[in-house]
């Protein structure tokens, strides 16, 4: 049985509900991963915020992107990103000070954005801000390999070089002393 | 709600900030690092917000967040190597302690 689109019983619409609730979950779990004090947590909250970006994309009617997001973010970035935490980690962790002495400022840059952005966009008429489209996963591979060749081929290339960098960059000297690991 | 694209370009400005925040706010290069992370998801949210609500653009939009990602994951791996090497060296994750680069 097919459910409506909005909620039964009420106007609501479901798209408006999970909107909600995608967003405060995003927006809830970015907080959380720059104002946490164990480096740990921040990852995990930085999943959570992955997840929900996830959600937002599949009701932006692209659920290839919410996928990708999925595998890359969450199965690839975050895992590298809590090893290199692991790695990092120091004796007398989590540090006394989770912020910067000059926070103040960055806070205050970071509000003078948000205004500034949420100004600029609700004051501009969109062009054809209609329904959204649900977008066709077939074209967009016709479109990745004609049109978008050369940054493919070029994106291909940068990976393999950060494979080889990031392998040359946290490899560990041969001739280092074996006192000297942590 | 769901059905304007004022609210999700709202949404993702938020995120850049968030971000934007962490980036400059942080001691610890690798929350460094996640902020930055924040960020381009931002700004992948806002293609992608653009993609679904002009039409000529959507095939585009996708093709453009998928380039966005994977040049994302590239730069996590370098910038994560260089912050295991360097704390190989210096023994912190602190930013603020780095404060020369030779020594």
């Amino acid at each position: 049985m097919p459910i409506g689109d909005t909620v039964p019983l009420t106007a609501i619409r479901w798209d408006d509900i999970l909107f909600v609730v995608l967003a405060a979950m995003l927006l809830g779990s970015a907080l959380l991963v720059v104002t946490m004090r164990d480096i740990i947590r921040c990852g995990l909250a930085m999943i959570a915020a992955f997840a929900s970006l996830a959600g937002i994309y599949v009701l932006l009617g692209n659920p290839l992107i919410a996928a990708t997001q999925v595998l890359v973010y969450i199965g690839a970035i975050s895992v590298l990103v809590l090893f290199a935490i692991m790695l990092t980690q120091t004796k007398n962790a989590p540090a006394r000070l989770v912020f910067q002495t000059q926070a103040w400022a960055a806070a205050l840059a970071a509000v003078v954005i948000a205004a500034v952005i949420a100004i600029s966009v609700t004051a501009t008429t969109w062009p054809s801000a209609g329904a959204v489209a649900w977008t066709d996963t077939t074209r967009v591979a016709e479109l990745l390999f004609s049109d978008y060749l050369l940054p493919f081929e070029v994106v291909s290339v940068l990976l393999t070089a950060a494979v080889v960098g990031g392998v040359l960059l946290a490899r560990r000297d041969p001739d280092e002393n074996e006192e000297d690991r942590p | 709600m769901s059905g304007s694209l004022d609210s999700y370009l709202v949404l993702s400005g938020l995120l850049f900030a968030i971000g934007t925040f962490g980036f400059l706010g942080r001691r610890n290069a690798i929350s460094m690092l996640m902020s930055i992370e924040l960020m381009l998801n931002a700004v992948n949210l806002t293609v992608v917000a653009f993609g679904a609500f002009v039409k000529p653009l959507q095939t585009h939009a996708a093709v453009i967040a998928l380039l966005v990602i994977a040049v994302a994951a590239a730069e996590a791996t370098v910038g994560l190597a260089i912050v295991i090497a360097i704390y190989r060296n210096r023994k912190t994750p602190l930013v603020d302690e780095y404060d020369s680069m030779s020594e």
